[in-house]
């Protein structure tokens, strides 16, 4: 039986990795020729790398969400994180002028998105979560308040502000892999990568956090703490993702229970590394479309959802036969 | 031996546990009860660190529980509580498994494996190892869950109400597996329990707790009786001697059997699975 569930696995992994590598390749050579070569190939490399790497981290965090506030169909971003960072574009656009945000340098943006976003969550923990009395579902329910504010007074702006500068502004309000700043890429990728890995280091911790609270504590965990770090990691790796290509959180839940019902598992260690091959090749097949048959038309997260949509009403169907 | 000196816990306004102190001790199974709300559950929650009291101090083995290593005090208490519907894929194995996380966090040892197997066994659950802990009925589920705390493998078991939504043959399964623990393995167990016959018939001693304060904590022969009941629970009770057993009668309320008056007929005493004797 143990064995059996074992070649199982890893023949998954291995259809799995097969299927992430060709939709890479085919995303990377599709039309390529000796005279373009030199043009489309840096560019699609650097996409493919904003890809992987956003990828993995919506893929991470979701699930050590979903582990920490032992709910399956919770994303980061009920903690408001990408209203919080919609409002603040849209909060600069309103008050200067939408030039000032295409004008602003890239690397201030990200700096003071990244920042304000991270303080945000680091307030929602220490200020909620950590009094006696509260739990994990007050901070989320805190969040969620905050996330509809910022979205309100976003769309409130958004009507009062010149149709012009709003066409400027939606560009942010989108993820778009389109074009991704080569240093900022670089920067993210050492913030997203050892978030990640300290989480897949501490997998076996997760396991335990997800057999609850009160499991957890009895089985040594010291609750609070463990759970203060992995919120503010996620929020982190989302506060990074977002400011390098926009709002992206829409595709956790679909890769993680994806990833759930394909392993069969709760080992964390085998459900990240699923979701996160998922979530690239999704994206990556996303891009692909959308550059190559929609012609730039629609929007991955458009996309992203639609397959989403699809894949829930299916399981809704199955659900219900049973 | 755990020490209770003086706890004190309230919900806003609402006093649940009244400057609560007494002690529990080693060797033996203790069973609480007392009327909904009476502040046991509470009282259990403080004593395995689930819960923070307003004041006063839980000490394990002469040290205040505060002040143990969180992974040391998992090797020495453990605690089961109620609602434990996972929604994890997870089998009856991997579930007993984490039992040993204490010890092994995680990376399971030849020590570590055969705890878990003589835990699964200890359960009688061998031949549900493989099963996912959803397809389980409810017994087998509070089984497998029990079998994980034995493979914690602590001096200390506390279990919350683990006769919750169980009928009768598996209520009596659970607690002459706890009866065992105790026996063989010299554990100390600790429930939270609402039937009072089966408190009575397996337990050693009774803690009743009665507004947020400790009303007695005795042998059972001193706390079984009309009298002390009916301070417990503000009812009328008739207690029976059957075969050794205190077994409380309070079904029917203006009952008036006489205390020492035999029964006869055989009625449905379900809560010994054999004539046995402590």
């Amino acid at each position: 039986m143990e064995q059996r569930i074992k070649k199982r696995t890893v023949i998954l992994f291995i259809v799995f990795m097969i299927t992430t590598l060709s939709a890479v390749l085919l995303f990377l050579v599709w039309g390529l020729n000796e005279r373009n070569i030199d043009y489309n190939l840096p560019r699609r490399l650097v996409k493919v790398a904003a890809i992987s790497l956003t990828g993995c981290a919506i893929a991470t965090s979701s699930l050590v969400f979903q582990t920490v506030t032992n709910n399956r169909i919770l994303t980061p971003s009920v903690m408001g994180l990408d209203s919080l960072f919609l409002f603040m574009q849209t909060l600069v656009a309103f008050l200067f002028g939408a030039d000032t945000l295409a004008m602003t340098g890239k690397y201030l943006d990200f700096t003071v998105s990244c920042a304000l976003m991270v303080g945000f969550s680091l307030i929602l923990c220490t200020v909620i979560f950590n009094k006696p009395g509260r739990n994990l579902f007050v901070l989320v329910l805190v969040g969620m308040v905050c996330g509809s504010l910022f979205s309100s007074l976003s769309s409130f702006m958004q009507t009062l502000i010149d149709p012009n500068e709003y066409l400027i502004l939606q560009g942010k309000m989108f993820a778009s892999f389109n074009n991704v700043n080569t240093s900022l890429l670089f920067v993210s990728t050492i913030l997203i990568g050892l978030s990640l890995i300290f989480v897949l280091h501490t997998h076996r911790k997760l396991d335990v956090l997800s057999l609850g609270r009160e499991n957890s504590i009895n089985l040594g965990i010291h609750y609070n703490g463990t759970v203060t770090v992995y919120l503010l990691l996620i929020s982190l790796v989302v506060a990074v993702s977002t400011a390098l290509v926009g709002p992206i959180n829409f595709l956790g839940v679909m890769v993680v229970n994806l990833s759930r019902q394909i392993f069969k598992t709760y080992r964390h260690l085998h459900l990240a590394l699923g979701a996160s091959l998922l979530s690239v090749t999704v994206l990556v097949g996303g891009q692909f479309f959308v550059e190559r048959v929609f012609h730039f038309n629609t929007t991955v997260s458009v996309l992203a959802n639609f397959v989403g949509g699809i894949y829930f009403i299916a399981l809704l169907l199955k659900e219900r036969r049973i | 031996m755990i020490e209770i000196q003086n706890i004190s816990k309230s919900y806003d306004q609402n006093k649940v546990l009244d400057h609560v102190s007494t002690e529990i001790p080693k060797g033996c199974i203790t069973a609480f009860i007392g009327p909904n709300g009476a502040g046991k559950s509470t009282l259990l929650s403080i004593i395995t660190r689930m819960n923070k009291a307003d004041s006063g101090q839980v000490l394990v083995d002469g040290i205040e529980v505060g002040k143990y290593d969180t992974n040391e005090l998992a090797q020495k208490i453990s605690v089961l509580r109620q609602n434990n519907n996972l929604q994890l894929r997870i089998t009856v194995k991997e579930l007993v498994s984490f039992g040993r996380y204490p010890y092994s966090k995680g990376r399971l040892q030849e020590e570590d494996k055969r705890v878990v197997q003589d835990s699964i066994h200890y359960m009688g659950l061998e031949s549900l190892n493989d099963r996912y802990i959803d397809e389980l009925s409810g017994g087998e589920q509070q089984r497998a869950f029990i079998a994980m705390v034995v493979a914690q493998d602590t001096d200390y078991i506390f279990l919350d109400e683990p006769l919750n939504n169980l009928d009768m043959k598996h209520s009596v399964e659970i607690m002459s597996m706890l009866r065992r623990l105790c026996k063989e393995r010299g554990k100390t167990v600790v429930i939270v329990i609402h039937d009072i016959n089966f408190a009575s018939c397996y337990s050693d001693r009774i803690l009743a707790i009665r507004d947020g304060k400790i009303f007695i904590n005795d042998t059972v022969d001193a706390v079984i009786t009309p009298a002390v009941l009916k301070d417990v629970y503000n009812m009328d009770f008739q207690v029976y001697d059957i075969d050794g057993d205190r077994i409380s009668v309070y079904y029917k309320s203006g009952h008036s059997h006489h205390h020492h008056h035999h029964h006869k007929h055989n009625s449905a005493v379900v809560y010994r699975s054999k004539p046995e004797h402590k």
